[in-house]
């Protein structure tokens, strides 16, 4: 089964057959989607009514409410994006340091520390959000009751789903930024103290502008894993809810094309952030 | 290392770490289990005991969820693996230049939306006055709407289709290291498509499929929206109880039992699984 060695025609039509269907499967959902945030009725279903751009741009005076003008979402999409914005800062700093800790450093007890940093990658996410919810909302009220101190910081609101995505993001921008670390040629950074920069110098002259381009990826990455996550994020939310908590209690009550409009955006601007970091490291690349 | 400088950047870096996968990981989980000994004998008394646990053998609602969730993710992994393996064989080994790239970067479609866009997606497609019933009723196939979304089939579409990505990305990156002579070696030795598959492709892939099918399998066991979105009323997910007992009953004690059952789980699998495929978490997951 490689190009070297001869294969039916069935076989090949077969296993083209396949691959169309594969993809087929991967983009219908999607396409569906985006398509009803244009159809111009009530409900996101078939028959088709024609063209509008309603879903994003109606004011409410013709009893439909756009994305534009749904004050709802739009305080939930500027909640999530202020998540994502401190999600995306603590992870790649951490990602950063846990890098250089564990490429360059040598020191007893790493390879047990290692486990430790890859351990939140294999803990389900509401259990993560979970474990948070009840050792800093416990200490809350635990505070609360023996002292009348009250920390409205360890309820459940935007700190703690910070706390609860960093849990797991900085993991995953650790293993990014290290990979990007492990390849670096550590002779440039001796060059750089032969010629008499201090070891800080050297970090950031030589060894961080290496990083660069991981350090850009992990930041996308988490930026966009915060603006989507659900599963840990719903376990620690307060009144101010992310887009994705707002959007799946919408959901609940019904499905209008305003949330395929919503869906559309959020599909458009991470795809708009993919291709434009693939572009730059396939120009750094050439 | 024991230079004072040495000493000095190796705290720098080590309290970061330390801050984060203590107060993030560790510490949540460890009272997240003491909360899940303590019973509540009034309002503001505890002590220790084991009635959450005896709780989830003797109500028959609670451990058959469990043992059911547990199945269904360990068939949505395996379906996951049969369905993406030919496809990241034809990736890495068939497709040559520009293709290789672009099917790869179809593979990275669902991706780019959010895990409740994709789950909403299949609604669309899968409901009642969805697309696939319109379908089916236009073609002559169906007399009335047919309901396709609301039991087990739906949310293991959508649980498949979740975890493809992460099933595609590891097993290409594997295969493609895979060198086209010791498959042709397999053959040349006599070997048909089934004894090289099984001799030579899936033991070189195996890091790859394991940590796939690790991820997958976390992500499903986890995973609180399409089940709940996609799910009837009888196709319930453990995630779900979890998120009963702490939002909606308030019972945290109950909650941290079943919050530790779930991670006991999960655990277990992923231990088991690398044992016995004789992978390490490090190799698997760093």
């Amino acid at each position: 089964m490689i190009r070297s060695v001869p294969r039916s025609r069935w076989f090949d039509g077969l296993y083209l057959a396949y691959l169309v269907a594969f993809f087929l499967y991967l983009a219908l959902p999607l396409l569906v989607t985006s398509v009803f945030a244009f159809n111009d009725a009530p409900y996101p279903s078939l028959p088709w009514q024609g063209f509008t751009v309603d879903w994003y741009l109606a004011d409410g005076s013709a009893g439909r409410t756009g994305l534009f003008h749904d004050d709802g979402l739009l305080s939930a999409l500027w909640v999530s994006a202020q998540i994502a914005f401190w999600v995306t800062l603590v992870s790649v700093g951490l990602g950063c340091a846990n890098a250089v800790l564990f490429e360059r450093l040598q020191f007893r007890g790493k390879e047990f520390l290692y486990l430790l940093m890859l351990l939140p990658l294999v803990i389900p996410g509401v259990i993560l959000g979970v474990s948070i919810l009840v050792f800093y909302s416990g200490l809350a009220n635990d505070l609360s009751r023996a002292w009348a101190i009250e920390l409205d910081l360890f309820r459940p609101g935007l700190t703690l789903v910070v706390m609860g995505q960093v849990a797991f993001i900085a993991s995953l921008s650790t293993l990014v930024i290290a990979a990007r670390l492990r390849k670096f040629d550590r002779q440039l950074e001796e060059a750089a103290l032969n010629l008499g920069a201090t070891p800080l110098t050297a970090w950031f002259t030589v060894t961080l502008p290496w990083l660069l381009p991981s350090i850009v990826g992990a930041a996308a990455m988490a930026f966009l894993m915060s603006f989507e996550n659900f599963n840990t994020t719903v376990m620690l939310t307060g009144s101010d809810t992310p887009l994705t908590v707002a959007l799946f209690n919408r959901l609940r009550e019904g499905s209008t094309p305003v949330l395929n409009a919503v869906a559309l955006l959020l599909m458009v601007v991470s795809a708009a952030l993919a291709v434009l970091l693939m572009g730059r490291s396939g120009a750094r690349r050439t | 290392m024991n230079s004072p400088a040495g000493r000095l950047s190796l705290w720098l870096l080590l309290t970061p770490f330390l801050l984060w996968i203590v107060l993030l990981v560790v510490l949540p989980h460890l009272q997240m289990l003491r909360v899940s000994f303590q019973v509540r004998e009034s309002w503001d008394t505890l002590a220790w005991g084991l009635q959450q646990y005896q709780n989830f053998f003797a109500e028959a609602y609670y451990w058959r969820t469990f043992v059911r969730t547990g199945l269904m993710s360990l068939f949505t992994t395996l379906l996951t693996l049969l369905i993406a393996f030919p496809i990241a064989w034809y990736i890495a080994r068939l497709a040559r230049g520009r293709a290789k790239g672009l099917l790869f970067l179809g593979c990275l479609i669902p991706f780019w939306a959010s895990e409740l866009v994709r789950t909403y997606g299949w609604m669309i497609l899968l409901r009642e006055s969805g697309l696939f019933s319109s379908w089916l009723q236009a073609l002559g196939w169906a007399d009335g709407p047919v309901e396709m979304l609301y039991n087990d089939v739906a949310v293991i579409i959508g649980l498949v289709y979740n975890g493809l990505l992460f099933m595609v990305v590891p097993l290409v990156t594997t295969l493609d290291g895979l060198d086209e002579n010791l498959v042709e070696a397999g053959y040349d030795l006599g070997g048909g498509h089934g004894t090289v598959l099984r001799e030579v492709v899936v033991p070189w892939a195996m890091p790859g499929i394991v940590s796939g099918c690790i991820v997958v399998f976390m992500l499903t066991l986890g995973s609180y929206l399409t089940p709940t979105l996609m799910g009837g009323k009888d196709s319930a997910w453990f995630t779900q109880q979890i998120f009963t007992q702490f939002i909606t009953r308030f019972n945290w004690e109950q909650g941290a039992a079943l919050g530790v059952l779930l991670l006991v789980l999960s655990s277990a699998i992923v231990w088991l699984g690398l044992k016995l495929t004789g992978q390490s978490l490090r190799r698997v997951m760093g």
